[in-house]
């Protein structure tokens, strides 16, 4: 019995030569099937005559090549993290055995952005001007400042803290970068998809020593129908930490 | 020009998306609305069969070997069996309906009010509206991670979204 490998385009590689003509031209035509792929001399001749350009990332002012202090701002296309995002949650879904597993899963790929997000963010502030938060309010201020720029484009929309509870404190962001083309179906409850945000926020307070739960609510009002409140609440030795230092 | 209704095919000729945005329309049965989606996917294929042929089959043939170096010369298809927009739009005196066809296969169907003027400026307005529809809907269909291809949209953002470009 012979073990011919069975090639998609052709029956064997042998008959599979460059002067093959294929009746269609180039490219796969679903109406001949799975021989048009094969290359004929039409198809090699415009592969190897067309003007290219090389997508490789040599020059030197290549996005991968930029030196990462630098201050200017660098941007990369929202529809591009969109569909990165869009595979992220797909992805987390499949291997997640429910919803607040989901959440869980997107808390902890946020986390070690946060973490590494903050040292850079720290480092693009320069030596002089940067100086280390150590009081929750500084800290959070950081945060819904300067760190949600460089890394989201904007400063958050807002920044409370619970009247009831005294270690919840709210960043409110109107439109999550993240979650902005998501629209959460009616039987996923009350996911939201910035729980990702949440993971970085947590990673970035945690790296920077302030230990803290953070969760991604949504609560839409007009006009902002993906409104999302990031509730951070800090663990009880941070507050005893808090209250000896200051009082 | 106002739009009634909007419909959305996938490439199966399955109604994925029906909106009536503004009120005009009688209601149809829900079975109703997709035995006319299927309806004009069928005759939007066979329409676009109907051409010219003078030259009989053999210089079709030739025309098919030179499209790829055409294509790659002139970045349009010139293939006669490509995306050939078969239906374009139905006059009556009651609506117009315009039909859309996307590279993909992807039908967008706006049903609006009739406009008895100028026959290009009617193309014009439907084909603006056409192209913002085409806009969100690869926004907010596409980037979605909880809508799988092919299945009827139900992202209330591209709810939102269309209502707010055609009211």
């Amino acid at each position: 019995m012979s073990d011919d490998i069975i090639l998609p385009s052709a029956t064997s590689m042998s008959t599979l030569t460059i002067s093959d003509v294929s009746r269609t031209g180039f490219g796969y035509n679903p109406s001949v099937g799975t021989a048009s792929n094969s290359i004929t001399s039409e198809t090699s001749n415009i592969l190897l005559n067309r003007k290219t350009i090389s997508l490789t990332p040599t020059s030197a002012n290549s996005i991968y090549d930029k030196n990462v202090s630098s201050k200017k701002i660098t941007e990369i296309s929202l529809s591009s993290l969109s569909f990165l995002f869009c595979e992220i949650v797909n992805w987390s879904h499949k291997n997640s055995k429910g919803i607040q597993d989901l959440e869980t899963r997107l808390n902890g790929l946020g986390y070690q952005i946060g973490q590494r997000f903050l040292e850079l963010t720290k480092l693009r502030e320069g030596f002089k001007n940067s100086k280390r938060e150590i009081r929750i309010i500084e800290v959070l201020q950081f945060i819904h400042g300067s760190f949600w720029k460089s890394i989201f484009g904007r400063a958050a929309n807002d920044l409370e803290k619970s009247q009831d509870v005294s270690n919840e404190y709210m960043i409110i962001d109107n439109a999550p970068l993240v979650s902005r083309f998501i629209s959460i179906p009616k039987d996923y409850g009350n996911l939201n998809c910035s729980a990702f945000m949440a993971g970085i926020i947590e990673g970035a307070l945690d790296s920077a020593s302030f230990q803290a739960d953070v969760t991604a609510h949504s609560v839409p009002v007009d006009g902002y129908p993906s409104r999302t409140v990031f509730l951070i609440k800090f663990h009880e030795s941070l507050m005893v930490r808090e209250s000896l230092r200051f009082g | 020009m106002k739009v009634y209704s909007i419909y959305i095919l996938n490439k199966a000729g399955g109604l994925i998306y029906q909106n009536d945005v503004n009120p005009g329309l009688t209601k149809l049965t829900a079975n109703d609305y997709l035995v006319l989606a299927g309806t004009l996917h069928g005759v939007h294929a066979i329409a676009s069969k109907l051409s010219i042929n003078i030259d009989g089959m053999e210089s079709h043939q030739e025309s098919t070997a030179n499209a790829n170096s055409a294509l790659l010369v002139s970045g349009r298809s010139q293939d006669a069996n490509n995306n050939k927009s078969g239906l374009q739009s139905i006059e009556t005196d009651l609506f117009n309906l315009y039909v859309f066809q996307t590279l993909t296969g992807i039908k967008f169907i706006i049903i609006t009010s009739p406009n008895p003027g100028e026959l290009k400026k009617s193309y014009d307005s439907a084909n603006e509206v056409f192209k913002q529809l085409y806009i969100v809907y690869s926004d907010y269909v596409m980037k979605d991670p909880f809508y799988s291809l092919d299945m009827p949209i139900k992202s209330f953002l591209f709810d939102t979204k269309v209502k707010e470009f055609v009211t």
